[in-house]
């Protein structure tokens, strides 16, 4: 005791405690990264060694005969976060570049907050209401339109709520890489007598490219992994996408329908899901820090 | 540039112009939308006993939320526990001992990629790490779960506040010969307290409405939440799950609304607080 005592008095040797202190729960993100992805690998063993390869192109899912493959849920996600990117990357680049660029700050502050806290609002929330307001409306949009019988349950809907969900997200990251442009350059394409969509659209967007890139990825990765808002309204069967208004499921949604209840080999097979679903929003992920590192680094800030 | 005559380039330019704005509108009439169903669904199923009364099982007609709120605090609250400690010593570190090594870099690195990281895959990792192991579904799960959401984000955001603390008020501490642990307490950490906080609160915003992770760690029960450690352990967004998607009961899904509306309030409100009262923009 008193030893420790006056190890704590003597202040360099407790700065090399305190010091070491930190560097470990620093550290401890490193080794959550690493161990969630070898623990997912660990309880997918079975599955892997069960269907080889097969399982990512297989679209058989038979709990009686215990047979997986994770094609339809695969292309399910696919699916969904490309719809989602579709809709949300235009409107959210148009909506950033607007409020950045021409908005007055009287109308741009109060929209961005707003959109900020859209960002906020907890993805359950966003299944409740696609699953109670969004489905019917769908339904009958389609219905009374284009004479289409959609139940309203399928790959469209989901996209459409993931693009809703994804679209703030993207938005708040656009508008700070159209507020890292140096104001001289766009002053400069004003002087030369560019409209406010040609300094937008030659000077900012070019400017910003890789940082408007990167946002993109981010959302990607969101879009990807959401369980949620897609789990309420995306059907929930095991089928490989025909249509755009087919039912189907994502990766994530399986897993949050099986797990649960899941034995044996199907709770393999859904940690092997899980470990793709790792594989690809790690990918996204990974390649979307690079990007945004070196734009980061490139317009010389750390 | 391509030559174009002035009205052509006038014209497109009040096209996109009217396109922003219609996209702008279409966005806030979608928050407002959105906003408007929670309290339209919700407000009806808020009563005294809805806060008081104990979920119910299917078939039992009466029944509140009060055991799912408490779970809820109870689950957060733990989580905030666990994460906030290494998260705030973690960010010292890449701020105060190590600002750009290989090091430090591949820290930043994992925690950014740990944030972008799916929430339910969070849950899949606790459930094998803990319930696997126990047998046992436990609120201490699911608070473990929401940690290793919350950690990252308390991580990164903690060292950008500390970073903003000026050398000089760590230099004349240290100049007076205080040593450097109780330079950062007291003087480094003390400075950037509202900053720090705001980051912990946001990121509890940011998890007191997950639900994935929960599915199947803290999964969910009719009991009260005093069997923390060793029971499934009640809450509100697997009870809304319940509710929403299994109970063919209208007064069920009511009530799954009126829950909606209070985890929809808090986590708003809790934004807003932040936002307002330190004046913290979230940077990403």
């Amino acid at each position: 005791m008193a030893t420790l005592k006056k190890q704590l008095i003597n202040p360099e040797k407790f700065d090399k405690v305190f010091k070491s202190l930190c560097a470990g729960s620093a550290l401890l993100v490193s080794l959550l990264m690493a161990g969630l992805f070898i623990q997912l690998v660990y309880y997918a063993l079975p599955a892997i060694r069960t269907f080889g390869f097969k399982f990512l192109i297989s679209s058989e899912w038979d709990p009686v005969n215990n047979i997986y493959g994770a094609l339809p849920a695969i292309s399910g996600t696919l699916l969904t976060t490309a719809i989602a990117l579709i809709i949300a990357v235009p409107i959210s680049f148009i909506v950033a570049m607007y409020l950045v660029e021409s908005a007055s700050p009287k109308l741009s502050t109060p929209i961005s907050f707003a959109l900020d806290l859209l960002a906020a609002v907890p993805s359950i929330i966003y299944g409740m209401w696609g699953l109670f307001i969004f489905v019917p409306f769908m339904q009958k949009f389609f219905k009374s339109l284009f004479g289409i019988d959609y139940s309203g349950f399928g790959f469209l809907t989901g996209g459409i709520i993931l693009a809703f969900m994804i679209l703030p997200f993207i938005c708040a990251i656009m508008r700070d890489v159209f507020k890292l442009v140096p104001s001289v350059t766009k002053e400069a394409a004003f002087g030369a007598g560019s409209t406010h969509w040609e300094v937008s659209y030659d000077i900012s967007m070019k400017y910003g490219a890789k940082g408007l890139l990167g946002a993109v990825f981010l959302g990607l990765g969101r879009a990807v992994g959401e369980t949620m808002a897609v789990l309420f309204v995306i059907g929930n069967v095991q089928n490989v996408p025909k249509s755009l208004f087919g039912r189907g499921t994502t990766i994530a949604a399986t897993l949050a329908n099986n797990f649960s209840e899941a034995e044996g080999i199907l709770k393999s097979s859904l940690f092997e899901l899980g470990l793709i679903l790792l594989v690809m929003s790690l990918g996204v992920q990974v390649l979307g820090q690079l990007w945004l590192n070196r734009v980061s680094r490139q317009m010389g800030e750390k | 540039m391509k030559r174009r005559g002035m009205k052509f380039r006038k014209s497109l330019n009040w096209i996109i112009k009217a396109y922003s704005i219609f996209f702008v509108i279409l966005a806030v009439a979608l928050i407002s939308w959105i906003l408007y169903t929670v309290f339209d669904f919700g407000l009806p199923a808020l009563s005294w006993s809805f806060f008081v009364e104990p979920t119910k099982p299917y078939g039992i007609e009466n029944g509140g939320i009060a055991n799912a709120l408490l779970g809820t605090l109870f689950i957060t609250a733990g989580a905030v526990i666990i994460s906030v400690p290494p998260g705030i010593l973690g960010g010292i570190y890449l701020s105060e001992f190590d600002k750009d090594s290989k090091l430090s870099n591949f820290i930043r690195f994992s925690a950014n990629v740990m944030m972008g990281v799916p929430s339910i895959l969070c849950g899949l990792f606790v459930y094998a790490l803990v319930v696997y192991n126990t047998k046992q579904f436990s609120g201490m799960a699911g608070s473990l779960a929401l940690a290793i959401i919350m950690f990252p984000v308390i991580l990164r955001t903690s060292e950008d506040m500390l970073q903003m603390v000026p050398d000089s008020l760590r230099e004349s501490a240290l100049a007076l010969g205080t040593p450097r642990w109780l330079t950062i307490f007291s003087i480094v950490c003390r400075s950037a307290k509202g900053g720090l906080l705001t980051g912990v609160l946001l990121a509890v915003a940011r998890v007191g409405g997950e639900t994935a992770p929960l599915l199947f760690t803290a999964l969910w029960s009719d009991d009260w939440p005093f069997h923390f450690f060793s029971e499934p352990t009640s809450n509100l967004t697997v009870t809304i799950n319940e509710y929403a998607t299994n109970s063919p009961f209208e007064i069920m899904q009511t009530r799954a609304w009126g829950a909606a509306l209070i985890i929809c309030v808090a986590i708003l409100s809790l934004n807003i607080f932040c936002r307002t009262a330190f004046n913290y923009k979230k940077g990403n």
